[in-house]
C-alpha cells in the first residue's frame, strides 16, 4: 500500500518552513500522498525518511530496461490488472531461445532466421525482440563463444541463460555493453549472480521454486542492494504459470507487495509451434513481461504478434492515421477516388487492396476520430451530411477532372445524401476491402 | 516468508445454462453440456470454480463458401448437413453442433422454407448425439417463421436458438419459451445493450437459465481487443454480483477469424506471413484462445485443426492451479 498523508507527515521535519512551496508540512504530505508533489521539494527530509518515502511512493511495479543503445526493451511499470481500467504500457518481449550446443555455422544460420522474422500488416512492423542463448553445453568457453557469435550477428536484445556465476561472468563480459538480461539467480547462486549483475550493471532474472521462495529470494537480493530484477516463479505448466503471474501482478498492484513489484519472465514448453504460440498467448494476455520461445514458425508468430499488438493498444485511443488525401501510385487527373475512414486498421487494409489493383488511385482518409467505417457511420461521423460538404470544398476537386467517388459497400445508404451535398457521383464499392481487386477489374478495367 | 495468496472474494457467479436434453430429460441427446457456472476469473481455479469452455463446430444448411483449405476435411460432406454434423461429432471432437440456416435467406435464389429448415433440424437431431444450437439466416421477418418452426420440431431437445437482437428478440424469445429452448442474445460489442437485452428477454418470461449471450466478438487483428475487454468487464461484473452481465458467453470465433485477410491470403502473401494453411488455422485458434482468456464459455470453431488445437489448449488451462 502507498502511505497515507498522515503517515508521510510523521516522517517530515514538521517545521512548517514553507520552502517546499506549501504552507505546512501537513499540506505537503497530503499532496505527496496524492502524487501531486515531489519529495525533492523539501530540502530537510532525513535520509531514513527519504528512503522510506521513496519506497512508498515508488510505482507498484518497477520499470526494467534490457539492452542498450537503439535496442532497449522496457518492461514492467504496469499499473492495472485489466486493460479496460486504463491500458497496458509495455508489450511482452518475445524472445527466441538458441542453444550453445549448436555449431558456429548452425548458430549463425539460426540467428539469421530470427533476424528475418519480420512481419508487416496494416502498416505496422512486428519483429522478435531478442535472442536468449542457453548454456546447454555446460562449458564456459563454448557459452562465451556462442554469445559472441550471436551478438555479432544481431543487434537484438540478449538474454544469457546459465546458472553458473563463473560461466555467466565470462559470457557477460563479452556483451557487457549490450546490457543483457542475466538468467538466473537462484537460491544456490544468488550472492555471486548479484555480484556479476552489479559488475556489468545488467538486469538480473530471479527464479524461485515457488512464489514464497521467489519472494524470499527477492528480499535477499534487494538486501544486497540490487533492484534491477525480473521474476520467475519457476513454474512451467500453463495454468499454473497463469495463476502465478496473476498473483505476482495482483500483489504488486493491489497490495503493493514489494518483492513482487518487478516484471516477469516466462518460458514456453510446447514443442509444436502452433501449440507453443497458444501457450505464449496466455502469458501475453495475462501479465508475462517476457516470453522465451523456441520455434520460429512464421504463421504461428504472426498471430502471436498480432494478439500482442491488440492487447497492448490503448483502449481509449484508436490508432488513427492523419486524415487527408493519399495518392497511391503515379496518380493522374483521371485516377479513381476512393474514400474510407482514418482508423488505421481500416485505412491500411483498404490501402493494401487498392495497391493490389495496380491502378494509381486516390484514397481519402476521412476524419472519423479513428473509427472504423460502420462504427463511424453508426456514430454519425461517416455520413453524407459530414462527408458531402467536406468533399465539395476539398482539394481533391483540383486534383482530378472527374467527379466520381467510390464508397465502402457497408455504407451504401449514404449514397443519396452524399451525392446531393457534394455534387459528386457516388459509386458503391464492395463491402469488404478484399473485394476491391475484383471490383476494380470489373468497374475500372484493371 | 510464505506468500499469502491473494484471493478476491466474489459474491456472484456466472449463470449456469444446460444445453441439450437426454432421454430422461425428455430429449434424445447422448449427453448435455453445462455452460457457465464460473465463480472465478477464467482459469483462476485458486479462487473459485472456472467452468471448462465448450467447443461447438459449425454446419451450414447449404454448401459453404469457405476457403479451399477446408476441402480435405469436410469437402465430402459439405453438401449434406446431416453427414457433416455427424463427421464433426465423430471425427473432429465437436461437443456441440452449431447449425446456421443460411439457405433460408430470402435474398438467395430458391430460399429454403421454414418447413425445410424444421425438417433438416429434425433429421440432424435424429442422426447425431450432441446438443444443438441453431442460428437463423439473419433476415428478421424470415427468422420469425423459421425459428418458430425449428423450435417446434426440436421440442424437448433443449436446443439454443438465435440470433435474438434488440429489434427481433420477441418472436425468438416466444419460440424458445414455447419449445423450452435456450436463447442466444446478441449485442454489438456493447455491454449496456447486452444488459438491456437480457432484461427485456427476462421480462418476456424466458428463465435465466436459458439465456446465452453473444457479444459479437471480433476476430484477431480486427477489433478483438474491444471484445476481449468487454468480456473481461462482463465476467468481472458477474462475479461482483451484476446478474445482467452473468450469462454464459458464446463467441463465433471461426467465422470472424476467416474473414481476415491474414487467414486466407495465399502462401507468403505478406512479408513474413508464412504458409496460408497454418496461418488460417492459427488465425482461428489464436482468436478463440484469446476470447477464451477473456471469458468465453463456448467457442464456435470452423476448422477441425483449429478445434483440435483449442481442445488441447483448454486441457492445459484446466490443470488445477489451486495453491
Ligand atoms: C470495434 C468496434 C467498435 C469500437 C470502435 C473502434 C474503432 N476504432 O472503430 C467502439 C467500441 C468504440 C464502437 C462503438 C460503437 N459501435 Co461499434 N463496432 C466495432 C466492431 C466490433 C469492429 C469494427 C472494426 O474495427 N472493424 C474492422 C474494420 C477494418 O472494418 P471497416 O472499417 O468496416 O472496414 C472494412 C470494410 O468496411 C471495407 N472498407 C473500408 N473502407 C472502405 C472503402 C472502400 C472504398 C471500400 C470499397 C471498402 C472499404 O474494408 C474493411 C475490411 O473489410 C463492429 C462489429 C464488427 N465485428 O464488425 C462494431 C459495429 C461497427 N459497431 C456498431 C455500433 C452500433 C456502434 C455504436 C453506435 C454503439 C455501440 N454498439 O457501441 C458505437 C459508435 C461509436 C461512436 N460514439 O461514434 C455496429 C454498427 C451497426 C450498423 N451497421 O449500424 C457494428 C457493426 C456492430 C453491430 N453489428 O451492431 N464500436
Ligand atoms: S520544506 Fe519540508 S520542512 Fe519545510 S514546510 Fe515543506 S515539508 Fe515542511
Amino acid at each position: 500500500m502507498g502511505l497515507t498523508g498522515l503517515q508521510i507527515f510523521k516522517l517530515l521535519p514538521k517545521t512548517n518552513c514553507k520552502e517546499c512551496g506549501f504552507p505546512t508540512c501537513l499540506a505537503f504530505a497530503m499532496s505527496l500522498a496524492s502524487g501531486k508533489a515531489n519529495l525533492s521539494q523539501c530540502p530537510y527530509v532525513s535520509d531514513e525518511a527519504k528512503q522510506a518515502l521513496e519506497e512508498a511512493t515508488a510505482p507498484p511495479m518497477r520499470l526494467i530496461k534490457i539492452g542498450a543503445g537503439e535496442k532497449v526493451l522496457e518492461i514492467g511499470d504496469e499499473q492495472v490488472l485489466f486493460r479496460h481500467d486504463k491500458t497496458f504500457y509495455h508489450p511482452t518481449g518475445i524472445f527466441i531461445e538458441v542453444s550453445d550446443n549448436l555449431s558456429e555455422d548452425e548458430l549463425k544460420a539460426k540467428v539469421d532466421e530470427i533476424n528475418e522474422l519480420v512481419f508487416e500488416r496494416v502498416g505496422e512492423r512486428y519483429e522478435v525482440d531478442g535472442v536468449a542463448i542457453k548454456n546447454d553445453s555446460g562449458n564456459a568457453d563454448t557459452f562465451k563463444k556462442a554469445v559472441e557469435t550471436v551478438a555479432g550477428k544481431t543487434d537484438k536484445v540478449l538474454i544469457l541463460l546459465t546458472e553458473d556465476p563463473a560461466v555467466m561472468e565470462a559470457a557477460a563480459s563479452v556483451v557487457a555493453d549490450r546490457k543483457p538480461l542475466l538468467y538466473a539467480a537462484t537460491g544456490d547462486n544468488y550472492e555471486q549472480m548479484v555480484e556479476v549483475a552489479k559488475k556489468f550493471q545488467a538486469p538480473l532474472a530471479v527464479r524461485g521454486k515457488n512464489l514464497s521462495d521467489l519472494a524470499d529470494l527477492v528480499e535477499k537480493i534487494v538486501g544486497l542492494g540490487y533492484r534491477e530484477l525480473v521474476l520467475d516463479s519457476g513454474e512451467r505448466q500453463t495454468s499454473k504459470v497463469l495463476a502465478d503471474l496473476t498473483q505476482i501482478r495482483r500483489q504488486a498492484i493491489k497490495k503493493r507487495f514489494r518483492p513482487f513489484g518487478y516484471p516477469t519472465i516466462t518460458f514456453t514448453t510446447e514443442e509444436d509451434p502452433m501449440k507453443e504460440a497458444l501457450q505464449a498467448q496466455v502469458y501475453v494476455s495475462k501479465y508475462g513481461s517476457i516470453v522465451v520461445m523456441k520455434n520460429t514458425s512464421k504463421p504461428a508468430l504472426l498471430t502471436l504478434f498480432t494478439w500482442r499488438r491488440n492487447v497492448y493498444t490503448d483502449p481509449q485511443k484508436p490508432i488513427a492515421v492523419q486524415p487527408g488525401i493519399y495518392a497511391i501510385g503515379d496518380v493522374t487527373p483521371d485516377s479513381p477516388v476512393y474514400i474510407t475512414t482514418n482508423f488505421s486498421l481500416t485505412f491500411y487494409t483498404v490501402q493494401t487492396e487498392i495497391e493490389a489493383t495496380r491502378i494509381p488511385s486516390y484514397l481519402i482518409a476521412f476524419d472519423t476520430d479513428g473509427l472504423s467505417v460502420l462504427t463511424a457511420w453508426a456514430g454519425g461521423k461517416f455520413i453524407g451530411e459530414e462527408i458531402g460538404p467536406w468533399l465539395k470544398e476539398s482539394e481533391i476537386n483540383q486534383k482530378v477532372n472527374h467527379r466520381k467517388i467510390i464508397i465502402p459497400g457497408g455504407v451504401a445508404a449514404i449514397k443519396g445524401k452524399l451525392e446531393e451535398l457534394s455534387g459528386w457521383e457516388v459509386i458503391v464499392g464492395p463491402r469488404e476491402a478484399s473485394g476491391i481487386t475484383a471490383f476494380a477489374k470489373m468497374r475500372l478495367g484493371a | 516468508m510464505p506468500v499469502e495468496i491473494f484471493k478476491e472474494k466474489y459474491t456472484g457467479k456466472v449463470q449456469e445454462v444446460v444445453l441439450g436434453a437426454t432421454k430422461e430429460e425428455g430429449g434424445t441427446r447422448a449427453y448435455t453440456v453445462k455452460l457457465g457456472g464460473s465463480s472465478a476469473l477464467p482459469f483462476l481455479q485458486f479462487e473459485g470454480e472456472s467452468a471448462r469452455p465448450v467447443i461447438a463446430m459449425e454446419v451450414w444448411d447449404i454448401k459453404p463458401n469457405w476457403h479451399e483449405c477446408f476441402e480435405p476435411y469436410i469437402g465430402d460432406v459439405w453438401e449434406d448437413p446431416v453427414a457433416w454434423a455427424q463427421k464433426l461429432e465423430q471425427e473432429y471432437g465437436a461437443e456441440v453442433i452449431y447449425l446456421t440456416l443460411k439457405g433460408a435467406d430470402p435474398e438467395r435464389e430458391n430460399p429454403k422454407s421454414a418447413d425445410d429448415c424444421a425438417k433438416l433440424v429434425k433429421k440432424i437431431l435424429e442422426n447425431t448425439k450432441a446438443p444443438l444450437m441453431v442460428e437463423g439466416c439473419g433476415n428478421y421477418e424470415k427468422d420469425n417463421e423459421v425459428l418458430q418452426a425449428v423450435a417446434e420440431a426440436a421440442a424437448g431437445e433443449n436446443i439454443a436458438l438465435g440470433m435474438a437482437e434488440k429489434d427481433n428478440y420477441r418472436s425468438i424469445a416466444a419460440a424458445c419459451m414455447m419449445g423450452k429452448h435456450c436463447i442466444i442474445a446478441r449485442s454489438p460489442v456493447d455491454i449496456n445493450i447486452m444488459k438491456q437485452l437480457n432484461i427485456m428477454i427476462l421480462d418476456m418470461g424466458v428463465p435465466a437459465d436459458k439465456i446465452i449471450n453473444d457479444p459479437l466478438a471480433s476476430g484477431l487483428g480486427y477489433g478483438i481487443e474491444y471484445s476481449y475487454s468487454i468480456m473481461e468487464r462482463a465476467r468481472y461484473g458477474a462475479l461482483v454480483g451484476d446478474k445482467m452481465m452473468a450469462f454464459p458467453i458464446v463467441c463465433l470465433a471461426g467465422q470472424e477469424a476467416w474473414r481476415a485477410k491474414e487467414a486466407v491470403a495465399p502462401d507468403d502473401a505478406g512479408p513474413g506471413w508464412g504458409d496460408q494453411k497454418t496461418r488460417g488455422i492459427m488465425w482461428e485458434a489464436m482468436t478463440a484462445a484469446a476470447l477464451i482468456q477473456g471469458g468465453a464459455d463456448i467457442v464456435l470453431l470452423r476448422h477441425p485443426e483449429a478445434a483440435k488445437l483449442i481442445k488441447e489448449h483448454i486441457e492445459d488451462l484446466m490443470v488445477p492451479n489451486t495453491y
